[in-house]
């Protein structure tokens, strides 16, 4: 393999991390908070990048307007999402819930099917993100130098929101104690819906950059790319943000160089993820960055 | 005491002899069509009761059923395959020398496919049934994904993406029901007797099961173990019922409608997920035509694909959210719930 | 030579210890209680004596056989059983099913004899019924043979729970606060109730209690722990005049 490949390569699997750290974010502040796998999280995604698409193409937004709207209608889906479905389910056995989560995912992508279509869709890409630009004779599609950018952006406005404003702190009281948070006179329920919020953002946010990388639109999108960003979040320790972002590259580089590597595994590609999380659940089951929770007997 | 037990075994033998007669007619009488639903039934109530046997009785919450089915379909049709329809499959790559030339009857090849799946079931469980609840489920779905994927990508025993077709059509209502009934009385047999009560136990209270020297690892690996034997059988069932099996067949969805199939009928019952299996098939099947063109009283759709999907993905959240306990509950449509119970004083089992 | 033996075990959550050089010796057939104010290491010290926990350092010994390391299951095979604070019954099965889970552990016939009901089998379900029936009737369970568990009213859970673990054929019974929760006169009943398993079963029993009516009147030899370590050991009158234990629990003045 020659340097300029490797380059491209690189590139690529800094972009793809980005992209899976940044959607791991939103399984790993549910989880953190509700102990539930948001099933539904890789069609919130997918729900992100058809809006998008549908802002630039229907509604003919500039770009930018378009990808502001479908994030914020994403962020009212995914807490819509969690007031119908997982709400009334508080007190439920931890599986039930699981259930119900898992129903809101087929339940989108059946409706994806019959509202947005089986077939694929092109994503519009704007002018800015879809230049090719070439750097010492490596050639780079620009919005692989955006997306980490992007990605940074995101996460530094998170980490700011989640340690220095009240909600934040709110949150992290809630992922310790549920009861004691209550009593503290914390709004359990708003601040449940405001980390769904703030999920779902960071996951439109994730699902459009997924577009314009990788062009095609179907309903079916946001499954292998949602188990992948739950296993980063585990890998990296669930219940951590920076640990989802490790994770999130973890698996984002482990798949491309493998990949770029040994390309008789490329059929594989989609097994990596599943073969990580097993052994990372049999080695260190708390992720690279988690702590370890003692069972009360 | 003892007459009660004998009536109700009276009614259960004619209970199985009407089933076989309704079965018997519908044989002679109905469409191919309409017998491939009837088929499905069958099959789909042990794959329904394989799967409650791990999550509803036992409380593995396990997601892996579409790779155990599909481990079980592959092995069942590349045993019965004769080899000049090995041959015609494999176009693209001939398929290894030692698959080639076998040959073996549907019976042994299910029963074969059913051992197979099993080994793999108990490899599988072995790690994973350390972990609980959503991180199981997770690990298994993932496990069932990698089957998939290596199905995918081994184009000399699989015969890749491309998958087998033209399978011989063995799957008769006789074997499909055959094993739904031996399934229906192995779980009603277990469920009677001790291992059942430890499954249970297990189920309802791990530390205190342990507490009272059960081994939970051994029982845990015991029941996927089984459950995996069963759901191999029902993948062998659907392969030659079906005639064309491909990998892209056994992706999360299949396991989705035997988990509605385990969640509408009541976790932990037998009866309920019988029930269930049969109101499912039949609905998936006659609402076809709503994934179909239609014609409404103002304006005609040109059918509207994955409606059917959206009805059913609906049918399990309202299920969970409304009626958590599903159809039967843990309770069982037994002679005793149909004629009022026994008596309540202790009835100990009949001597020999 | 002692049934069952602690030797200097120590348990640290993290920084926490729970429990620090605990020393206990119990003979054959003796009662004796485990009592100390809330957090001081009582049930840690069950839950490692049982295998839930490994100790951080140290041995149990039971019929001088180290079992220190062994799981929770084995120890309940070896003759050691237990109830649990917070009652934790088999809730949706019948008061007689939890009884039969707890003879489980003996069953010698594997799965499929038992699904294909061999002569074998039906022996031994036989043989486990009628037991688990002359136990609950002992505790005068036998009225709620088929209710279901979670049914019952809290002092005959209570009562469930120790018949659950009597099932397992127990050398010594460690009962987690068998009186929490019962009026003055039930408490009494239990009291006969311990004295009358200990004969009939030839029983050894570790009891955590916090009714002193009940400590005192059926322990003979009773350990005070506070703060994970232990603070005193006697006979109820020695505990009871002990300056320290009366200290730990009224506090300094």
């Amino acid at each position: 393999m020659n340097i300029e490949s490797f380059f491209q390569h690189f590139s690529n699997a800094v972009s793809l991390g980005s992209l899976y750290a940044l959607i791991a974010i939103g399984y790993t502040m549910v989880y953190g908070i509700l102990r539930l796998i948001n099933f539904a999280h890789g069609d919130i995604f997918m729900l992100g990048a058809y809006f998008a698409f549908y802002c630039l193409t229907l509604f003919m937004m500039p770009w930018w307007v378009g990808f502001i709207v479908a994030i914020g209608l994403t962020a009212c889906f995914g807490i819509l999402i969690e007031r119908v479905a997982y709400k009334p389910l508080r007190n439920s056995p931890k599986v039930s819930v699981l259930i119900s989560a898992i129903g809101v995912s087929f339940l989108l992508e059946s409706l994806g099917v019959v509202i947005f279509g089986g077939i694929q869709k092109a994503f519009p890409i704007p002018d800015i993100f879809g230049k090719v630009v070439v750097i010492a004779g490596i050639s780079i599609v620009s919005v692989n130098f955006f997306i980490p950018i992007i990605a940074i952006i995101c996460l530094i406005a998170l980490m700011y929101l989640v340690n220095y404003t009240k909600t934040g702190m709110a949150m992290r009281a809630l992922s310790k104690d549920h009861e004691a948070a209550r009593l503290m006179g914390i709004d359990v329920d708003r601040v449940i819906s405001y980390t769904f919020g703030l999920g779902s953002i960071l996951a439109a946010v994730g699902g459009i950059m997924w577009g314009m990388k990788y062009p095609q639109l179907y309903p079916l999108m946001g499954l292998m790319p949602g188990l992948k960003c739950f296993i980063a979040a585990v890998v990296g320790g669930i219940g951590n943000i920076a640990g989802a972002v490790v994770g999130g590259f973890v698996i984002g580089f482990i798949e491309i160089m493998t990949v770029a590597f040994v390309p008789e595994l490329s059929g594989y590609r989609d097994a990596f993820a599943f073969i990580l999380l097993i052994i990372i659940l049999l080695v260190k089951p708390n992720g690279i960055m988690g702590e370890k929770l003692a069972e009360k007997v | 005491m003892k007459n009660d037990q004998k009536t109700r075994r009276i009614l259960s033998i004619a209970l199985i002899a009407l089933v076989g007669i309704v079965l018997f007619l519908c044989n002679q009488y109905l469409d191919s069509y309409q017998l491939r639903i009837i088929n499905l039934c069958g099959i789909y109530i042990t794959l329904g009761l394989s799967l409650n046997l791990i999550y509803g009785f036992t409380g593995l919450f396990s997601l892996g059923h579409a790779g155990f089915m599909a481990v079980g379909a592959y092995t069942t049709a590349l045993l019965t395959m004769p080899p000049q329809l090995k041959q015609m499959n494999f176009f693209l790559e001939p398929i290894v020398p030692w698959l080639a030339n076998v040959e073996v009857g549907f019976f042994w090849a299910l029963i074969i496919a059913g051992s197979i799946t099993g080994l793999i079931g108990f490899l599988i469980g072995a790690p994973v049934l350390k972990l609980r609840d959503d991180y199981l489920a997770i690990a298994t779905l993932g496990f069932s994904e990698i089957i998939r994927i290596v199905f995918t990508n081994l184009q000399n025993v699989t015969n890749g993406p491309l998958g087998l077709k033209g399978l011989p059509p063995y799957t008769t209502i006789w074997w499909s029901w055959g094993f739904a009934l031996v399934s229906i009385l192995f779980m009603a047999y277990l469920f009677k007797g001790s291992y059942g009560r430890a499954f249970i136990a297990i189920r309802e209270d791990e530390i205190a099961a342990e507490a009272m020297g059960i081994n939970i690892f051994r029982h845990k690996i015991l029941s996927f173990t089984i459950g995996s034997f069963m759901a191999g059988i029902g993948g062998g069932l659907l392969a030659h019922l079906m005639g064309t099996i491909d990998p892209l067949m056994f992706r999360f969805l299949l396991t989705f409608n035997i988990l509605l199939i385990v969640v509408l009928g009541g976790m932990g019952s037998i009866s309920g997920t019988v029930i269930s299996a049969i109101v499912v098939t039949v609905s998936m099947e006659y609402l076809r035509f709503l994934d179909g063109p239609m014609n409404f009283l103002i304006f005609k759709t040109d059918g509207i694909p994955g409606m059917r999907m959206v009805i059913f993905s609906l049918l399990l959240m309202i299920v969970i959210l409304f009626f958590q306990r599903g159809l039967m509950g843990s309770k069982e449509l037994s002679w005793d719930f149909i004629l009022g119970p026994k008596d309540k004083t202790l009835n100990l089992p009949e001597e020999e | 030579m002692y049934i069952l033996r602690t030797e200097n075990v120590t348990m640290k959550f993290g920084g926490l210890v729970a429990v620090s050089d605990f020393n206990l010796e119990i003979k054959h057939n003796e009662i004796v209680g485990l009592i100390g104010p809330n957090g001081a290491g009582k049930t840690t010290a069950f839950n490692i004596i049982t295998g839930q926990y490994t100790p951080t350092e140290g041995f149990v010994f039971f019929n001088n056989e180290d079992i220190t390391t062994c799981s929770p299951y084995e120890i309940t095979r070896l003759g050691i059983a237990r109830t649990f604070q917070n009652i934790r019954l088999f809730k949706d099965m019948t008061v007689l099913d939890n009884v039969l889970v707890g003879n489980h552990l003996r069953l010698r016939s594997p799965l499929l004899s038992s699904v294909l009901r061999s002569p074998r089998y039906r022996k031994e379900e036989r043989h486990m019924i009628q037991k688990s029936f002359n136990l609950l009737r002992d505790l005068g369970l036998d009225d709620v043979l088929y209710e279901k568990a979670y049914s019952l009213p809290y002092g005959k859970q209570r009562r469930l729970e120790i018949a659950r673990a009597l099932a397992t054929d127990p050398k010594v019974i460690l009962l987690d606060e068998p009186a929490a929760g019962m009026n003055p006169q039930e408490s009494i009943e239990l009291m006969n109730f311990i004295h009358e398993i200990r004969e009939k079963f030839d029983l050894t029993i570790l009891l955590i209690e916090h009714t002193m009516q009940v400590v005192m009147g059926v322990c003979e030899r009773i350990y005070v722990l506070d703060h994970g370590v232990t603070i005193a050991q006697g006979t109820p009158e020695e505990i009871q005049n002990n300056p320290k234990v009366i200290e730990a629990y009224l506090g300094v003045n």
